[in-house]
């Protein structure tokens, strides 16, 4: 068939029809119809009913009350028959209905007298007696919506995000008086940074991931999500040539942003859950943790003078999403968004330390020096040892 | 805070940080909540959508709804006294001749209020037909499996080998669509039981094969207001626990009716033990003490005034108290997980003149009343005197 046909051909259609293209679809709907009202000859093959309920969150709202919200992600209709509290049945009510539809919600409202400070467990019973269980760590009252607990998670989202961010900034003068062999390390130490938080913040969102309900088939979409990311930012730079180290540090600032909105989501969420207290601590751990964030996104503009206006913008980028996720966590914690933004998050680090690591090797080679060498090597181990170490204190 | 994000938590490892840490550092006046939420107790009344005194009294606690007697096919409230005596003729040699039918079913049945368990059923009920005989009876039983699976039926009590109801003994289990005919003379008299015996034994007897057989002495014992309570669980989800406790079968379900008494008079309960998987089970009754007959094989009491007694699996005993004033009393299991599980309920105490009001309230009437009364196989022994 010679190329003119093939363009005639697929003029003729283009004219033609449509109907051309719904037949198939027509058809298939046909099928379908008769299937679902025949049964298609599978009747035989119709196996035992499946159930599987998803519990989204568990809300105290005040003290003798429990509130969860459950997604039915099964192939059936759920019927929620009993609910039990640390085994015992217990009273309750369903909004809109103790009858969840496949991907139906209902909000189960039990009057129960938690016990602050405690575990408790919530268990739902099926009407073919299948449970399903919602787990409280530590009951604490849900935190409403308050100008001063506002102002309070805005605090923790600072001390995690911003302030760290900015205080590894300060070491900008420091670095502009280093060699250029010095530079080379404190680059390749940003690498080492960034392929650490490139790995919690994966670990992170496929955790997220795995307790997503199943239609939304959470690892897989962190992992496309993230390559979209990746290749998103890579096609954006492979369009404009060359990137200037500014445009590298604001691409370091977006990326570690993300992994911080990630941090935040948990801090928040713990205030939530009522660990305060220990809270605090991880506040410490937290910015003690991150102060080499800092140190990332000013390595590449070194050797240019940005100037103030820059670094603030470089800090709220990178630092200021751990306020927004502070609040999200605490107030209004969605995990499908969660697992959204970590593996935006993820893609973005990858795209940076590509960026980053093609500076270092164009650095060594400006030098004289092979593309891996023990500079450039120890830097990148001591990135990856400190924020390991460092993560010391946000783990118990 | 989804169970996603909880693990997430955990994971991180926040929960078991402990505020230790917290103490002294800057951050934690900042970081604490102004005050800790306590919960106030309900105070009584204040339940929700609670529908047994129980209920309205607890904080809402016990379960939602009722149970669709007429579906299942039996009623818990009848099942206190519905002793069944077979069919009775007198053998040449003057024996009274009890002769019966029970036919394995599989059957569902609404265990709690709208949730079901696949059970497997002696006459289509749990626990299946209270068998009552005197001391020295014959009893004849046509065991029909009309089951998918292969049962058995194994009486506790005194029977040749071939009667025993076990792999291995005279016909072992009896196949689907198969009958078998198991005969033997019922003694010791005392509260008993059956149940299916076949392998796996744990799965044939947690799924609902088991019934009371009790056996009077040829003396009878004296006139009292009697019930029979054969103590079950449920394992819903066939994970080896079990989510459903409760006597004969519909967990908190006396609860919900309570069981009408009348102030003075005696009353006696056939207590059996059948739960699977928890090693024991017990028996608490409120405001009052009882005595107990261990297995009820004796006439006189094998413990004397006590208001809680513990039972191991397919352990039984007959229990005698009486109330001395009016009102709903509780009994339950002791172990307070099995009570908050179903395992609990209540006796209406009343006076006389109250009481075919209290058997109206659970829908219940004389003939009720009269089975409960009159229920025993050999008349009332006139006590010298009374």
């Amino acid at each position: 068939m010679s190329t003119k046909t093939q363009v005639e051909l697929s003029k003729r259609v283009s004219g033609a029809g449509w109907l051309l293209v719904l037949a198939p679809l027509l058809l298939l709907g046909i099928i379908l119809a008769l299937i679902v009202t025949t049964g298609g000859g599978l009747r035989e093959l119709a196996g035992p009913p499946v159930e599987k309920l998803t519990v989204q969150r568990v809300i105290l709202p005040e003290p003798g009350m429990i509130q969860i919200e459950v997604i039915n992600d099964g192939p059936q209709p759920v019927t929620v028959a009993q609910v039990q509290v640390d085994d015992a049945y217990w009273s309750f009510t369903a909004e809109p209905s103790t009858t969840l539809p496949r991907l139906g919600r209902s909000t189960f409202t039990i009057p129960y007298p938690w016990v602050a400070e405690e575990a408790h467990v919530v268990r739902l019973v099926s009407g073919l007696g299948a449970t399903f269980d919602a787990e409280i760590a530590v009951a604490v009252e849900s935190p409403r919506p308050s100008a001063s607990l506002f102002l309070r998670f805005a605090l923790v989202g600072l001390y995690v995000g911003i302030v760290p961010v900015m205080l590894g900034m300060l070491w900008y003068p420091f670095m502009r008086r280093l060699s250029n062999a010095a530079m080379n390390f404190v680059l390749s130490l940003t690498v080492g940074l960034l392929i650490f938080l490139a790995v919690s913040t994966w670990l992170d969102a496929t955790e997220f991931a795995a307790e997503l309900p199943a239609f939304w088939q959470g690892v897989p979409m962190v992992l496309f999500v993230s390559l979209i990311s990746l290749g998103t930012l890579l096609a954006l730079s492979s369009r404009r040539g060359e990137r200037t180290p500014l445009q590298v540090s604001y691409l370091i600032a977006l990326g570690i942003g993300l992994h911080n909105l990630g941090e935040g989501l948990a801090i928040g969420a713990a205030f939530s859950l009522g660990e305060a207290a220990l809270g605090s601590f991880l506040v410490l751990g937290f910015t003690l943790h991150n102060i080499t964030e800092g140190v990332a996104i000013a390595a590449p503009v070194v050797r240019v003078s940005p100037g103030l206006k820059h670094f603030v913008a470089l800090a709220v980028l990178a630092g200021g999403p751990a306020i927004v996720g502070t609040l999200l966590g605490g107030y209004a914690f969605d995990p499908v968004l969660a697992t959204v933004f970590l593996a935006i998050g993820i893609g973005a680090i990858v795209q940076v330390i590509w960026e980053v690591g093609k500076m270092v090797i164009r650095d060594n080679a400006r030098a004289g020096r092979p593309a891996v060498n023990w500079i450039s090597l120890s830097g990148v181990v001591a990135g990856v040892a400190i924020m390991y170490f460092t993560a010391f204190l946000v783990k118990f | 805070m989804s169970q996603s994000m909880r693990r997430f938590l955990s994971r991180r490892d926040f929960l078991r940080a402990g505020a230790a840490g917290a103490a002294g550092l800057a951050g934690a006046a900042l970081l604490s909540q102004p005050s800790i939420a306590r919960p106030l107790a309900q105070g009584p009344g204040s339940g929700h959508t609670g529908h047994s005194p129980y209920a309205m009294e607890h904080g809402a606690a016990g379960m939602v709804g009722e149970v669709d007697n007429v579906r299942n096919g039996f009623d818990p409230m009848q099942m206190l006294v519905d002793w069944d005596y077979g069919q009775v003729s007198i053998l040449p040699n003057g024996q009274t001749l009890r002769e019966y039918t029970i036919v394995a079913v599989d059957k569902d049945i609404e265990i709690a209020p709208g949730v079901f368990f696949p059970a497997w059923t002696y006459n289509g009920r749990v626990p299946g037909p209270t068998i009552r005989c005197t001391e020295g009876d014959h009893i004849r039983i046509k065991f029909v499996n009309a089951s998918v699976h292969p049962h058995t039926l194994h009486f506790h009590g005194v029977h040749p080998f071939e009667m025993d109801g076990v792999p291995g003994a005279g016909p072992g289990e009896i196949a689907t669509g198969q009958t078998f005919t198991y005969e033997f003379d019922a003694e010791p008299f005392g509260c008993h039981l059956y149940h299916c015996h076949a392998n796996p034994l744990k799965r044939h007897i947690h799924k609902g094969l088991y019934g009371a057989f009790i056996v009077d002495p040829k003396a009878g014992r004296p006139p009292a207001r009697e019930f029979v309570m054969v103590m079950n669980a449920f394992d819903t989800n066939f994970d080896g626990e079990n989510e459903v406790y409760a006597v004969n079968t519909v967990g908190h379900v006396y609860a919900r009716r309570p069981i009408p008494a009348q102030v003075g008079e005696l009353i006696r309960l056939y207590l059996i033990n059948i739960v699977e998987f928890d090693p024991i089970n017990s028996f608490h009754l409120h405001a009052e003490f009882f005595d107990y007959y261990d297995h009820g094989t004796t006439l006189e009491p094998t413990l004397r005034t006590v208001d809680t007694i513990i039972q191991a699996q397919a352990q039984r005993g007959i229990l005698e108290f009486r109330y001395r004033w009016p009102g709903q009393y509780m009994y339950h299991a002791h172990i307070s997980e099995f009570a908050e599980l179903g395992w609990m309920g209540n006796f209406n105490i009343v006076q006389p003149e109250d009481f075919p009001a209290a058997l109206a309230q659970v829908g219940m009437d004389e003939t009720w009343d009269r089975r409960s009364t009159q229920g025993a196989t050999v008349p009332w022994r006139v006590e010298a005197g009374s």
